[in-house]
């Protein structure tokens, strides 16, 4: 028996408001980011199982692309954390408060 | 038998994903992060999508988190003495604004009039690589050149300067 498209459609949910809720309420640079591909996998979960609602193969099509993007949002991100932490010699997001230094 | 691989799939998932956000110590995040994601692959698998399946392992678990890992270990920043936001209106915010962005995706979805899935073709990498290479071709290449400009990037923002 197959499990209906809401199941995974409300497990999205689920983990794309608990990847919010990492962005949201922590302060290390680390983690927003691990919340970012958390709510980046929720969407793909999402999308991969709309596409088996309407019978069609673009939606994963589409999860591919995300997947490479996310590759390439994390690289530039986590480089972005380094060059940070060797000017700051932290990772507390609250204490980047100057565009320039 | 597929049900209940799903429910454990996804109880597993959503409560790794709270480790993941929640405990102080950013190699147990990462190391629980690769359950979520080893969950949302087994949960590609039961909706027919073979190959995102594989790919979600090869990328998240095994590129993407290996790199998380080898940041956190380069950098062995100290935690930070409070890990949740200390100051009390921007909590509560960001609590409830994560709390209501799954209630209205549960409420939508449960609003939604449910029709049984349509037949279609299944996820396997010989289907998914014709799209690839047929309609969505640009699409490929342009990810390429996405990839070469990221790895540039990066490389330009931990150079050290002599």
């Amino acid at each position: 028996m197959a499990i209906p498209t809401t199941h995974f459609v409300i497990l999205a949910a689920l983990l794309f408001a608990v990847g919010a809720a990492g962005v949201l309420l922590r302060r290390s640079g680390i983690s927003i980011l691990l919340g970012i591909e958390i709510m980046l996998n929720a969407a793909n979960l999402a999308l991969v199982a709309f596409g088996r609602q309407h019978g069609q193969l673009d939606a994963q099509v589409f999860v591919f692309f995300v997947m490479a993007v996310a590759a390439a949002e994390v690289v530039v991100g986590l480089a972005l954390l380094v060059a940070v932490f060797r000017r700051l010699r932290s990772i507390d997001v609250d204490r980047l408060n100057a565009l320039r230094w | 038998m597929v049900t209940l691989v799903f429910y454990l799939a996804a109880a597993v998932a959503v409560g790794s994903a709270l480790v993941a956000v929640s405990h102080r110590s950013p190699v147990v995040n990462v190391l629980s992060l690769v359950v979520t994601f080893f969950c949302v692959a087994v949960n590609y698998a039961l909706l027919g999508a073979s190959f995102l399946a594989a790919a979600q392992i090869l990328v998240y678990a095994g590129a993407i988190l290996v790199l998380f890992l080898f940041v956190v270990m380069l950098l062995n920043a100290p935690e930070l003495p409070q890990a949740i936001d200390p100051r009390p209106i921007q909590r509560w915010l960001g609590a409830a604004a994560a709390a209501a962005t799954a209630l209205a995706g549960i409420l939508l979805v449960v609003a939604w009039r449910v029709t049984p899935p349509v037949a279609g073709p299944g996820g396997d990498a010989a289907a998914l690589g014709r799209l690839l290479v047929g309609p969505y071709l640009f699409a490929f290449e342009l990810i390429a050149v996405l990839l070469l400009a990221a790895l540039v990037g990066a490389y330009v923002l931990v150079k050290r300067k002599h």
